[in-house]
């Protein structure tokens, strides 16, 4: 398998970043919003929560707390990795007891970072309901966990890797797939 | 990295890592739950053959942060009572399979020793004269908190380095950071050739406005009897950093525990410019980074299947 192909471009993804921001809105209608809060998931998740938290802003006219948290020593998978990972503060700087908490990810895949970021979201607090939103989603789930808001379903295969590029970071937004090299379906 | 035995192992850029580490762990102190699942169901042995107060305690407090389980082991009220060697302690110890040993001795080398004995990851707390690396490391942490970077500053180490394993750690940390670095003290104090470690070497405390930093090393007063200085009095008179030596900008850290007005005045112990109580807190992140470190590279309890995680 030798493809790379452009699943989503840059006005596909803002597109795209939009509904969710509106689904978001609709699915919290009952208080305005009032309760919401938005965490991203480092770091792709991070900045798309920073993007759908401005769009969120001009929705519903007001302000609303946004985090990030960094899940790598809630992982499951410490001394399995090939490589130590690299690692970013979390920023939760609100209480987070009562409110709906939208986690945002980049891509959903087997689930274990999401559950990682679940840990570690209750060690700041008790929310009222945790939601999650991913721009991808790429199926091969091993956990029970589902997305209450997806960009794109993206059925791969596990030789595949979905490859999220955001501008802050990698000077362009899309997502690609593409063949991962030494694994085989 | 499988053991942290010596500052002398690690590179720049391992430094850079783990208090990048650290500072990520900073964060935690402030939380309702100061803890991550990082090394659940590893187990940490703490082997102490020395007194100490907050080395040990910060290496407990960083196992438990991470949620390993932690075991103390002290010498004295132990086997080593009844003759035991150090190496039959760790044999027996080790029975019980620690995935890491902090282990602190008044041995020189005994921790890269007990890293031959053992396969559980070994992190030296102290050797003897030789170097406390953790110590070195949470200094460097404190000072890029403080100045953001030690490259091309001056760092004045003044006291006892003769005695001291946290001097001859951090000459060699604060130099792979790009600092230039000093000693100054009574003559009996340094050692004689420790230029050979690439350092300068003070016998006043004339020039110390010169230094960014000023780190005062203890007097060890227990070490008193063999003379190295006439008397407490009269090294505090010509070698004491107090409010007259020492400038307002100028950066004041210490290893602890302080004698108060013997190495330090206390009115430069309590001014806004040592970071003295930031290095003790500095210890706790540092050292869950270094555990982390050294136990992330090995193999974990069987717990979940293999699979590229999300």
């Amino acid at each position: 398998m030798d493809h790379d192909k452009v699943v989503l471009d840059g006005d596909d993804m803002r597109r795209t970043l939009v509904r969710i921001a509106h689904e978001i809105v609709e699915r919290n209608d009952g208080a305005g919003g009032a309760d919401l809060a938005i965490v991203g998931i480092h770091r792709r998740g991070a900045i798309l929560a920073r993007r759908i938290h401005g769009l969120l802003v001009d929705l519903l006219e007001h302000d609303l707390p946004i985090g990030d948290l960094d899940i790598a020593f809630y992982r499951d998978d410490v001394g399995r990795r090939a490589e130590q990972p690299t690692v970013h503060a979390s920023h939760v700087d609100f209480p987070i007891d009562g409110l709906t908490v939208v986690l945002v990810d980049d891509v959903l895949f087997t689930g274990r970072t999401v559950r990682s970021a679940i840990e570690a979201l209750f060690d700041y607090g008790r929310p009222a309901r945790v939601q999650l939103a991913v721009l991808a989603d790429r199926g091969h789930r091993e956990l029970p966990i589902r997305p209450d808001y997806v960009g794109k379903n993206l059925p791969t295969s596990r030789a595949e890797r979905v490859n999220v590029r955001v501008e802050e970071l990698d000077d362009v937004d899309e997502v690609r797939i593409a063949a991962l090299t030494g694994v085989t379906a | 990295m499988k053991h942290l035995l010596s500052v002398e192992d690690l590179g720049r850029e391992d430094i850079e890592r783990i208090c990048d580490r650290a500072a990520s762990f900073s964060e935690m102190a402030d939380r309702e739950i100061k803890k991550v699942p990082a090394l659940r169901g590893r187990t940490v042995l703490n082997l102490f053959y020395e007194a100490s107060t907050r080395t040990r305690f910060s290496f407990e407090l960083a196992a438990k942060r991470l949620s390993a389980d932690v075991v103390n082991f002290s010498a004295s009220g132990s086997s080593v009572e009844k003759g035991e060697s150090l190496k039959d302690t760790v044999l027996t110890l080790g029975a019980h399979k620690p995935d890491a040993i902090v282990i602190r001795t008044p041995w020189a080398g005994a921790a890269e020793l007990v890293s031959r004995w053992t396969p559980a990851a070994i992190v030296n707390a102290g050797d003897g004269k030789h170097e406390h690396p953790t110590q070195a490391l949470l200094d460097v942490h404190t000072l890029r908190e403080r100045l953001g970077s030690l490259d091309g500053s001056q760092v004045w180490i003044v006291g006892d380095v003769l005695h001291s394993r946290v001097a001859r750690s951090n000459i060699i940390a604060f130099q792979k950071m790009g600092a230039h670095v000093t000693l100054a003290g009574p003559p009996t104090l340094i050692p004689r050739g420790i230029e050979a470690m690439g350092c300068e070497v003070r016998y006043t405390l004339d020039d110390l406005g010169s230094a960014d930093v000023v780190y005062a090393l203890r007097m060890q007063n227990e070490r008193m009897s063999e003379s190295w200085v006439p008397s407490l009095r009269e090294y505090a008179h010509w070698y004491q950093v107090n409010g007259r030596r020492l400038g307002p900008a100028q950066v004041l850290m210490h290893p602890g525990p302080v004698n108060r007005g013997v190495e330090l005045s206390a009115e430069v112990v309590d001014s806004p410019q040592a970071v003295i109580t930031a290095q003790v807190a500095a210890g706790v992140v540092v050292r869950m980074a270094v555990l982390y470190e050294v136990l992330a590279h090995s193999e974990a309890p069987a717990r979940t299947p293999e699979g590229a995680p999300a």
